[in-house]
């Protein structure tokens, strides 16, 4: 037994370069199934955890997935703003624990800004009902000032105490707001959510730095200098959406009532949870393609180790005739084909796997920057484990087809091969 | 005691009407070397394949060594063959891929009892092939480097090491040129001499038979005529 395995090794390492082909392609499919499940898992988990003890996310009326990828994701961008009286009107309901307002559209080198009030870092929770936190400075006070997310801060080198200027919109070039540059005086603790990738700033400094502005240009031959914009009401006219708490968690439907049917303007109320399923549900289907095909990749891998296999075997009748010779029961030349093939599916798995840890260092940075996609790095998650299994048995199945043949083919050949 | 013995032995192809072979009686002594000869296609490799073990009669008896292997199992037939037979073919008897040396030792992966025998199995192979009269520097090549002539002399040390009590060649210098014939079965009988082992030299080709103790004609022991050739083997 053991002796037929070593024969096993040394005849596989003897075709090292056809059986090498076929391992690296086991490797990439199977590399390919894990990087798939590990974005799926790891998208998900990003999605899901990045907002929780919101009762409410609050916005002009649209989808509530559009709502939830601007307001929580800051992913594409609001279709209409809401008045700053509906936000009062809503946020003075008896229902109403806190309300905090949010307002989007503005950027720093392609990181959004928020504004909001710094009530959003009291009652903001990610993941498991967790509170953010300061991993330097304080929460912003004044106009001109800003707390970063730890992405921001680290992948930008800022510091409390350095100065930072934003830019109208998104794009990193185009119109800015270079004359009234803020200061950090916060940076955030990492909460692997899009938080990290924000820059927050006072609700009053994003009305200050558009005092000289109109229709979203500035006014030709209007500037208004820093230190006169408290001369200024800056009290924001209309907001891009706000997150609500309650006091009891049972009036969730009926303000959510309340807020859709509200009649000063067309308003929108979600609830996070629901709408993340929403969202799920639609990703679902594209999520469940992704890993049936990559599946199918790895099937079409050992489907190829088979037809290798199959392939050689002809060549190898004598050799199989030979061994049996010495000894080699029908039941040890099943064993060595089956090993062999057993052997060059592991070999590639694991390679696969390597690919993946290699992929992962290189990418998650990639996707977390562009998708906002927290790519953990760890061992394999037991659902990954099952599709290791479930790779391993293919292969596994794949092989014990060559094995089947080598019996069968020793049977009817005893010593003499017939070729 | 005798090493082979073959009473009423009756052997039909798979799926075929007429028997192939049908021998009442052939023994061999122990240590006796027997030169068995016949017509190609005449039942010859169907008989080394059920003294081997790897085919079953459909009536009779083989005893080998004094045991009755066609009442052994598939598996315990296999565990015999190794133990005790050596086995020399035609030509292409190594695995390409092996070294000389580990071609030889092949045997004593498969079996216990003659890597037991063998002593110092590494010792044993080397003393083999210089016997055998390959050179040193051959050793550690791929078998299927070797020339053909080279090839047959491994494949004899392969046969003969760990000293299995019965040895069987099928046209083992049908290969060869007739210089180097001669020259490879007085090596083979010298060592079968030797090792006090019954050797079975199977061959078309009566003009080698000089040496042997005994000299056989398939059609003398089978009682199936020659004239219904079996299928090609």
């Amino acid at each position: 037994m053991k002796a037929v395995l070593i024969l096993a090794v040394k005849s596989a390492w003897a075709r090292r370069l056809t059986l090498g082909i076929t391992l690296v392609a086991i490797a990439l499919a199977s590399a390919l199934l894990f990087a798939v499940e590990r974005v799926r898992h790891d998208a998900r988990q990003s999605f899901t955890q990045a907002v929780s003890g919101v009762d409410l996310v609050v916005g002009a009326r649209s989808g509530s997935v559009q709502l939830m990828l601007y307001a929580v994701f800051r992913a594409g961008s609001a279709t209409h703003n809401i008045r700053w009286e509906s936000f009062e009107a809503i946020a003075t309901h008896p229902a109403v624990d806190w309300a905090v307002p949010l307002v989007l559209g503005d950027s720093h080198r392609g990181f959004a800004v928020l504004g909001t009030t710094p009530d959003y870092f009291r009652h903001f929770r990610y993941s498991d009902q967790r509170a953010l936190g300061f991993a330097a400075g304080h929460s912003f006070a004044d106009v001109f000032e800003t707390v970063l997310g730890s992405a921001v801060a680290a992948e930008l080198r800022l510091r409390v105490g350095d100065r930072i200027t934003l830019s109208h919109g998104m794009a990193e070039t185009g119109p800015g707001h270079d004359d009234k540059p803020f200061t950090v005086v916060g940076v955030l603790a990492p909460t692997g959510t899009p938080v990290d990738r924000s820059v927050h700033v006072n609700l009053e400094s994003i009305s200050a730095i558009h005092l000289d502005w109109v229709g979203g240009a500035p006014l030709p031959g209007l500037a208004i200098p820093a230190e006169f914009v408290k001369k200024f009401d800056l009290q924001p006219k209309e907001i891009t959406a706000f997150l609500v708490g309650l006091k009891n968690r049972a009036d969730v439907f009926r303000l959510q009532r309340h807020i859709n049917g509200y009649r000063g303007e067309p308003l929108m109320a979600v609830m996070p949870g629901v709408a993340l399923d929403e969202l799920w549900q639609t990703l679902g289907m594209i999520e469940r393609t992704l890993l049936a095909m990559s599946a199918l990749v790895v099937v079409i891998g050992l489907a190829g180790l088979l037809a290798t296999m199959l392939a050689s075997l002809n060549e190898r009748r004598r050799e199989l005739a030979i061994l049996r010779a010495l000894g080699a029961s029908p039941r040890e030349l099943f064993l060595l084909l089956t090993a062999e093939g057993l052997l060059v599916t592991t070999l590639g798995v694991a390679l696969g796997l390597g690919l993946l840890a290699v992929g992962t260092f290189f990418f998650a940075p990639l996707l977390q920057a562009h998708f906002g996609i927290i790519l953990q790095w760890r061992l394999l998650a037991p659902n990954e484990w099952l599709l290791l299994a479930a790779i391993l048995a293919t292969g596994l199945i794949a092989s014990l087809i060559p094995g089947w043949r080598a019996w069968r083919m020793s049977l009817a050949d005893g010593l003499t091969p017939r070729n | 005691m005798t090493a082979l013995s073959i009473v009423n032995l009756a052997y039909r192809w798979p799926r075929q009407q007429t028997v192939c072979l049908d021998i009442p009686r052939f023994d061999i002594a122990a240590g006796e070397r027997v030169f068995l000869h016949g017509p190609s296609g005449g039942g010859k490799s169907t008989l080394l394949g059920l003294l081997g073990g790897v085919a079953v009669p459909e009536k009779g008896a083989i005893e080998l060594l004094g045991q009755n292997i066609t009442a052994l199992s598939g598996h315990s037939r296999d565990r015999f063959r190794a133990d005790h037979i050596g086995f020399i073919f035609q030509q292409f008897n190594l695995l390409p891929w092996l070294s000389a040396i580990d071609n030889v030792l092949l045997p004593c992966t498969f079996s216990a009892r003659r890597k037991q025998r063998a002593g110092n199995p590494r010792d044993e192979a080397a003393r083999l092939l210089t016997h055998l009269d390959l050179a040193p520097d051959l050793w550690h090549k791929p078998a299927g480097e070797l020339s053909v002539g080279q090839q047959q002399r491994v494949a004899a040390a392969r046969a003969l090491i760990g000293r299995p009590e019965i040895l069987i060649a099928d046209e083992p210098t049908s290969a060869l040129d007739a210089p180097r014939q001669q020259i490879f079965i007085d090596l083979l009988l010298a060592e079968a001499k030797a090792d006090g082992a019954a050797l079975l030299f199977v061959s078309h080709d009566e003009r080698l038979a000089a040496h042997f103790d005994r000299k056989v004609a398939l059609a003398e022991i089978n009682r199936v005529a020659v004239s219904k050739p079996a299928p090609a083997s």
